[in-house]
């Protein structure tokens, strides 16, 4: 069988990759749909969804286009989700791999700074982070992915030693090749399948922790997030529902479609779990 | 208004009661927020205090909703024609919640001893005056070094409350043990104060006025979070909350509710107007032209309408149309951003980003902030909009780190008191959120603003306040935005709740339960 095909026998996964799809799509297409920007106040303030032309989610409490919040949002969302991670993953292999691969002294000390950042509670640490860097784009991105690195430095670690001990490796240490080149050439590319899992449910997590930033009121001011639409709409919450649903959907069904797929690459990657899991 | 007489004001205490019968009885549940420090009204002045202690305090006078003094603990007053003897009769009868009469003796001792020591605000007012005498046991006399208009308008409970000397003469004010029980002349009493939970206060059978008060008790209740006191509201557990004690947004579902009143009234002395400091030292709001641009740029209105629910006025300039000498033959900044446009070409406008630094005072300034962000964008304005909480939001105006900031002050009545301290030169300092920020020098205008404070005549202070307002509402030194108004919510059964210009602060002596 090949990949997607194991991939499309779980049809969560599918469901999970048309919703992102949908999501990439409606976030990339953002200043053709509204290209007024999320910001503009286009009607009255607390329109109800659905009575509106032109106003399909109805209006906030200035009157701003919901829908238009949440197609803009969604960039956003996605953008710190994906940039966050990537630098996640950016500290967290090379630190696991080196851990995993040279062990002993080089070991301890990565996996003591680990341990390190992962004593402190990731939510608690994300909010001083962004205190004190002032809340931006970029700092909340970093926030997060200072956060967010610590478990795949653990994971890379523990791969990368189990395979540093098969006999391939052995085999390319006969060959001649440097220390360097047969960790990032033969150890690497076989560690790929769990880090590439583990990345897409740490995207979900990210969008996660942005709203609640932003919820919080330590989004960046000048973005339209789905966290800050949320926290916005709080303190209307029971005159204006509309305000915290639809934003608070987004999240859930764009976390939502990053865990299925997830697992649909778990599956995929380890067909013989996945067959002792169903049976 | 002409506060300065040769007149005497007599107005009777009560002559304006109302055809209704008032009933007596009853009990009221307000809400205040936050806890007060203190009740000691002589020590600590802040909004929660002088809520709970406008009852137990007064002082010599009350100001209407036009900022007329009535009487209080004084039943008449007059001002000689050179505005230096300002001579107070007190009312007969008075007496401290402890049973000593009231005399003209704990007057001066409140003003002359007590507040000199402990309240900045009343202590640069008394500045101007030379003497205090009591002539006999009801009869106070001010003598003033010079002219000085706004004198009429510091006899307010918490500018000057009235301090009893046979407690406090002679010891260390501040550490006195009797500031936990406070002794005033109110029409209630003290009882009992449950910390993080309510403060219980009782009718003072010995009131000086006949009748009065009609409530039995009141309590004001704390409750921490701004959803519970809404929730407290409508379940009827308390019957008044006061202005800001709710989210703006909840006050449209609030007044909704059966039974439920709501009034703007009662901030008329303290008239809060809302602006955003310009900073006139760099940057493009250094140019006059940019600011005046900004000034059509800006629907105020749309945020008068939809952010603060319909409550309060476009300010129009300085001084609050409710502060006396307020004048509206100013330039009139209507909505227009195709005149902003136009004033931008003129300028020459780069494109230079402008940040705008909210006020970190909840979800309505930030709205707020939004708002103008968004006017200013569609004129072609780049502006970012700064994240900030309390502290960093008064480290940057008083470091002059911003470029536009919001912000609100108090005006006190009188443009001597409340407005001429954020706009002449004198009162640029840093280190203060509350003086000229802004940076505005204009050494013409310093000289009218310093002789309209002392003018002796009523009309010569209208004239150079006229001329004053006129000017520099075309310079824009901040961009004023509104009056706001902090509506007071209320079971429709009370009567009589905010009678004054000083609103729930000076106390509920008139307030009745229709039964």
């Amino acid at each position: 069988m090949t990949f997607w095909k194991r991939f499309a026998t779980n049809r969560g996964a599918v469901i999970g990759l048309v919703l992102l799809a949908a999501v990439i799509a409606i976030a990339l297409l953002a200043p053709v749909i509204y290209p007024g920007g999320p910001w503009k106040m286009v009607q009255r303030p607390f329109l109800v969804p659905f009575t509106t032309d032109g106003l399909p989610l109805g209006t906030d409490t200035l009157g701003r286009n919901v829908a238009a919040g949440l197609v803009h949002g969604a960039r956003v969302s996605l953008l710190v989700g994906l940039v966050s991670t990537v630098m996640a993953l950016l500290i967290g292999v090379p630190l696991g791999a080196l851990a995993g691969f040279y062990g002993g002294y080089v070991d301890e000390g990565a996996m003591r700074f680990t341990e390190f950042f992962q004593t402190i509670p990731n939510f608690a640490l994300a909010i001083v982070l962004v205190a004190i860097l002032q809340p931006t784009l970029g700092s909340i991105t970093l926030a997060i992915a200072i956060v967010s690195w610590p478990p795949v430095a653990r994971l890379v670690r523990a791969e990368v030693m189990s395979l540093k001990r098969r006999e391939f490796v052995d085999a390319a240490h006969l060959a001649g090749l440097s220390n360097i080149r047969i960790l990032v050439s033969e150890v690497l590319p076989n560690a790929v399948s769990p880090i590439i899992v583990m990345a897409s449910l740490m995207v979900a997590t990210a969008i996660l922790l942005e709203s609640s930033l932003s919820f919080l009121g330590l989004g960046d001011p000048n973005i339209m997030s789905w966290g800050y639409m949320i926290g916005a709409a709080r303190t209307v919450i029971r005159s204006a529902w509309w305000l915290s649903f639809f934003p608070g959907l987004a999240i859930l069904l764009t976390v939502l479609a990053l865990n299925l797929i997830g697992e649909g690459l778990n599956d995929a990657f380890n067909p013989h779990l996945t067959k002792k899991g169903r049976t | 208004m002409n506060f300065l007489k040769t007149t005497t004001f007599l107005i009777a205490a009560g002559l304006a009661q109302p055809l209704l019968a008032q009933d007596a009885g009853g009990r009221v549940d307000i809400v205040v927020q936050p806890e007060p420090p203190s009740l000691m009204l002589g020590l600590v002045q802040n909004g929660p205090t002088q809520q709970v202690a406008g009852d137990i305090y007064e002082s010599l006078l009350r100001y209407s909703t036009d900022l007329e003094p009535q009487p209080s603990l004084a039943r008449s007053w007059e001002i000689s024609e050179d505005g230096l003897t300002y001579t107070f009769k007190l009312q007969e009868g008075v007496k401290w919640h402890d049973g000593a009469p009231f005399t003209s003796a704990d007057v001066v001792f409140s003003a002359d001893v007590f507040l000199r020591e402990t309240h900045a605000r009343m202590r640069s007012s008394l500045a101007h005056v030379a003497s205090i005498e009591a002539p006999d046991d009801l009869t106070v006399v001010f003598n003033l070094k010079q002219p000085f208009g706004p004198f009429i308008g510091v006899f307010e409970t918490g500018t000057m409350p009235m301090i009893p000397k046979h407690i406090y003469e002679g010891t260390d004010f501040a550490n006195n043990p009797a500031n936990a029980t406070p002794i005033g002349t109110g029409p209630f009493k003290f009882e009992s104060w449950e910390k993080g939970s309510f403060i219980h206060l009782v009718k003072n059978e010995d009131y000086y006025l006949d009748g009065k008060p009609y409530l039995d008790e009141v309590y004001y209740r704390v409750i921490p979070d701004a959803a519970s006191r809404a929730v407290a509201f409508e379940t009827g557990e308390v019957d008044v909350l006061p202005g800001g004690s709710v989210e703006n947004w909840d006050v449209a579902r609030l007044t909704g509710l059966d039974n439920t009143c709501s009034t703007g009234k009662g901030w008329e002395f303290f008239a809060p107007h809302a602006w955003m400091w310009l900073n006139n030292r760099q940057g493009p709001t250094s140019n006059p032209l940019f600011r005046q641009a900004l000034m059509y740029a800006m629907d105020r209105e749309f945020v008068r309408d939809v952010v603060w629910n319909g409550f309060g006025k476009v300010a129009t300039g300085p001084v609050s149309s409710k502060t006396n000498f307020y004048s509206d033959d100013v330039t009139q900044y209507d909505y227009d951003p195709e005149k902003a446009k136009a004033l931008l070409e003129e300028m020459g406008y780069d494109g230079e980003p402008v940040r705008i630094l909210p006020l970190p005072y909840g979800e309505t300034w930030q709205r707020w902030a939004e708002a103008v962000r968004q006017n200013l964008q569609e004129v072609g304005i780049e502006v970012t909009i700064d994240s900030t909480d309390v502290a960093g939001w008064n480290e940057k105006t008083a470091q002059w780190d911003y470029d536009m900031a919001f912000t609100y002050l108090y005006q006190y009545g009188d443009p001597a008191l409340g407005v001429s301290r954020n706009y002449v030169e004198s009162q640029i300092e840093k280190g203060s959120p509350w003086n000229n920020v802004e940076g505005y020098s204009n050494p013409e205008l310093d000289k009218k603003w310093d002789a309209a404070a002392i003018s002796p005549s009523p009309d010569e202070r209208t004239r150079l306040y006229d001329e004053i307002q006129k000017e520099i509402v075309n310079d824009v030194p901040v961009a004023w935005l509104l009056e706001i108004e902090f509506p007071t919510i209320y079971n429709c059964n009370l009567q009589d709740l905010v009678t004054t210009g000083i609103g729930l602060s000076d106390g509920l002596r008139d307030a009745w339960i229709k039964q």
